[in-house]
């Protein structure tokens, strides 16, 4: 992870690339890259260092949190110095994430985990698709636009994949509730039911 | 017959007068003039909308195809009909809960679904998983592709409007292997039989015996269909040079097992990533040439033979010992918080799960990477220009099972 990390930063110095440790035993480690370079990034990654293969695209909603931590410092009273405990409340923005699982078929090596955020879950969920680079994104990140909401600029065909055109809310988002009735509209029998009540009511 | 009748081709009143065709040409200013003819127009296009109720779908899925004539100019697939959000199911249940849904992902190959999702839990939590355990889930996992393999070779002869007869013999030796999966798991299908860190019961007795039977017996039915099929002409004929692809193009659109491996990509997960204790046994990986639907449909039928060798090799060897692991935790079972993606080499291709989990009894994020859809991504490239009766063909020699692209 490290070598790929300096070969982006030989290659592209203004890229903003950081990796995110992975806590897991497995440790797949992944590179978090801002939405301004990451076509950038990822032609790179294809052309220079061999990953030719986009194996999985993978959309993951992360709610605005907020995480206590323990923040120790030094306080003085009168004089005496003494270690303090304090708990901290910090909150992290919400965001949406595309992460891209990529191998190289070439140099039979692999796995490198991308992930591209966008700014908030709302007013900012553009970023850039990765489907001219691997086609294989294709209707991966369509997928991610249907349950998530994540728009991908430059996507040849950004549609809904599995959901229907009208519908109009991401089902995969946490803070998703999903209707009592999906397929419930007003019929005409209950437009005229309320006609005829509004009559009644009126005379 | 008059002899003008001979130059004259076909006329609706027998006539001898050569007929029009397309108005451009009839107008007769244009024939007085003698200017070049106007061709009649061969823009005219019509629009097909293929599916989802069709037999040579495979399920519920629409094309919707554009038609110049029998070429295809343009072709949209249409997904959702079999949706009912997989991911959301699992992220609300918990980690064991999933297991069985698994099963209905692709339900032709239950068993290497449970085991793509079994392997990405135990890499989450670094679970190590029984050494028979490992055996018993490459014997299944084999089996599963020969099944696959066998009801592909049906069901693609289906598609060439072979309806019936060949899916019939693939479906007689489907059957030997859906009693032993049901002997083993108690389905025939929806086996949930995979464990973290093993499997969920022992062989029952003389069901190594009758493994070794089945796999002794099955290169004879392969050979019994190649000598049927693989030389037949009208099969050369409906496969061989349609719809070719390039391996560059195969790697960028993300396909992945034997269509993969059909334009000549050495890559099998099986041996990349030696995952299980695929190493222990020796077998070759075959590769196609052109990528036609003809190499798509051979490397089924080597792979099978490889799968029988693989299985003879697995049943000789299999040892004693528990099943699962006995410090793995099943039910009440929190991984780690972290993530991982662990795939194996599903019969129609790459099959991952892509789990992130914080710590808590229910997955946070549970992605399947479904290789029936991912390979679906250059239907369009490979059926346009082709004949509307080879799209099917092409989709059948893709081999996709609609429960895994819709999810």
């Amino acid at each position: 992870m490290t070598g790929v990390l300096e070969a982006i930063r030989d290659a592209l110095p203004s890229a903003g690339v950081e990796v995110l440790k992975n806590s897991s035993p497995c440790a797949q480690d992944s590179l978090v890259v801002s939405a301004k370079d990451a076509r950038a990034v990822a032609e790179f990654l294809r052309d220079s260092l061999g990953y030719d293969y986009c194996s999985n695209v993978s959309g993951v909603d992360w709610p605005a949190r907020k995480v206590k931590e323990e923040v120790v410092h030094k306080e003085s009273v009168e004089g005496v110095e003494s270690e303090v405990k304090e708990t901290v409340e910090r909150e992290i923005p919400g965001c949406l994430e595309a992460v891209y699982h990529l191998y190289s078929i070439a140099k039979r090596s692999g796995l490198l985990t991308l992930r591209v955020r966008t700014g908030d879950r709302k007013n900012s969920v553009t970023i850039p698709s990765l489907t001219p680079v691997w086609k294989s994104a294709d209707f991966q990140e369509r997928e991610a636009f249907d349950l998530f909401g994540i728009h991908f600029e430059g996507h040849p065909d950004l549609r809904r994949l599995l959901m229907w055109e009208e519908f109009a809310d991401f089902p995969m988002r946490k803070d998703y509730v999903p209707p009592d009735d999906f397929e419930y509209e007003p019929t005409p029998h209950d437009a005229i039911l309320a006609k005829v009540k509004a009559r009644t009511e009126a005379a | 017959m008059s002899t003008s009748a001979n130059t004259a081709t076909i006329s609706p009143g027998g006539m001898g007068v050569p007929p029009v065709c397309g108005a451009g040409s009839a107008s007769p200013a244009n024939l007085q003039t003698g200017g070049t003819p106007v061709l009649p127009e061969r823009n005219q296009t019509i629009d097909v909308s293929l599916g989802p109720q069709h037999p040579s779908t495979h399920g519920v899925f629409r094309m919707n195809v554009t038609l110049d004539g029998e070429t295809v100019t343009k072709l949209q697939p249409v997904f959702g009909y079999l949706h009912r959000n997989h991911e959301k199911i699992a992220e609300g249940n918990s980690w064991l809960a999933a297991m069985p849904y698994t099963d209905r992902l692709d339900y032709i190959c239950p068993l290497t679904n449970n085991w793509a999702y079994a392997l990405a839990v135990e890499k989450l939590a670094g679970i190590e998983v029984a050494e028979r355990a490992e055996y018993i889930r490459v014997i299944t996992a084999e089996l599963t592709r020969l099944q696959n393999h066998t009801v592909f070779l049906g069901f693609i002869l289906g598609d060439m409007g072979a309806w019936g007869s060949a899916l019939m013999y693939a479906f007689r030796e489907r059957e030997k292997i859906l009693d032993l999966f049901e002997s083993l798991t108690g389905a025939r299908m929806m086996c949930n039989y995979m464990r973290f860190g093993g499997c969920r019961c022992d062989l029952p007795a003389g069901w190594i015996q009758s493994a070794r039977k089945l796999v002794d017996g099955f290169p004879a039915f392969l050979d019994e269909m190649e000598a049927l099929l693989t030389g037949n002409e009208i099969l050369l004929a409906r496969l061989q040079g349609i719809a070719p692809l390039t391996a560059e193009r195969a790697i960028n659109g993300g396909l992945s097992g034997p269509c993969l491996r059909a334009s000549g990509v050495d890559y099998d997960i099986r041996k990349v990533e030696n995952y299980g204790v695929y190493n222990r046994f020796k077998f070759r990986v075959p590769r196609g040439s052109t990528g036609d639907c003809y190499d798509r449909f051979m490397i089924r039928v080597l792979e099978a033979r490889e799968s029988v060798e693989i299985l003879k090799q697995a049943i000789a060897g299999i040892p004693e010992g528990p099943i699962v692991n006995p410090k793995a935790k099943q039910r009440g079972f929190r991984p780690p918080a972290g993530e991982a993606y662990g795939r194996i080499e599903g019969p129609k291709g790459e099959l991952g799960f892509y789990l992130i989990s914080n710590g808590s009894d229910r997955p946070y994020r549970f992605r399947i990477r479904p290789p029936s859809l991912i390979n679906l991504t250059l239907l369009e490239e490979l059926s346009i220009g082709t004949k509307i009766a080879d799209v099917m063909v092409i989709l059948g020699s893709i081999d996709i099972v609609l429960g895994e692209v819709d999810r």
